[in-house]
């Protein structure tokens, strides 16, 4: 059994609780659609439910639990929290362009084509429905 | 009642956490194509990294918070360097 190091009061083991079911329950559910969702571009945006609240939710009661329960201001959980809200965009705009520049070059046919800048700038100026190929 | 409460809920949040592990890793293995199972290890490590900061909540000891440090940090660099793999057929070019 798992023993709590301080006794907190009682308003303070709610929050905690609360803060961490919020946060693994946030983070239950972006893996359950992330097993779920049918394609790849779909499937990219479940996880980050976990990645924003999940994170958040954890690192708040870990939080409180160490501040009250140490008489003291504990607030390094935060630097995971920025790192990870940081670096997951970071992380899945890599993937889904690698995965865009994947689905185009083996010619799967539900990805939308690369555009031509110089091409778009034609469009934009002449108007819409101009381009010919 | 403080210790019930936080018991409670360290214990139901573990239960999440590794329920949310294991689906990552199921996604991991059965993943169509390369990408997805990249996500699924990123999912999985992130998962592990609050199970780890829980672990901590329910037994009181910062040591654990060093470790998701840790794990944060190297996972990012991994998913980076692999998504890189993905998009040019090397890392380090």
């Amino acid at each position: 059994m798992i023993q709590p190091a301080a006794d907190i009061p009682v308003w303070a083991a709610i929050a905690v609780a609360f803060f961490l079911l919020v946060g693994s329950g946030l983070a239950l559910i972006g893996a359950i659609g992330f097993l779920r969702l049918p394609t790849f571009y779909e499937r990219i945006h479940a996880p980050t439910l976990g990645t924003s609240w999940g994170i958040g939710g954890v690192m708040l009661a870990s939080m409180i639990f160490f501040t009250v329960s140490s008489g003291r201001l504990v607030f390094h959980e935060i630097l995971i929290g920025i790192f990870v809200t940081v670096t997951t965009p970071i992380t899945f705009m890599l993937l889904a362009r690698a995965a865009l520049h994947r689905d185009r070059a083996e010619g799967n046919g539900n990805v939308p084509d690369k555009q031509n800048k110089s091409q778009v700038a034609t469009d934009v100026l002449v108007g819409s429905g101009s381009r010919d190929v | 009642m403080s210790a019930i409460i936080l018991f409670t809920a360290v214990s139901i949040a573990q239960l999440m956490l590794a329920a949310a592990m294991a689906i990552a890793s199921v996604r991991m293995f059965r993943g169509p194509r390369a990408q997805d199972r990249i996500i699924g290890l990123d999912t999985l490590y992130i998962n592990a990294m609050l199970l780890l900061v829980t672990f901590g909540i329910g037994t009181g000891q910062v040591i654990y918070f060093e470790s998701a440090l840790v794990i944060g940090m190297l996972g990012f660099v991994a998913t980076v360097a692999l998504a890189k793999f993905l998009m040019r057929g090397e890392v380090i070019e």
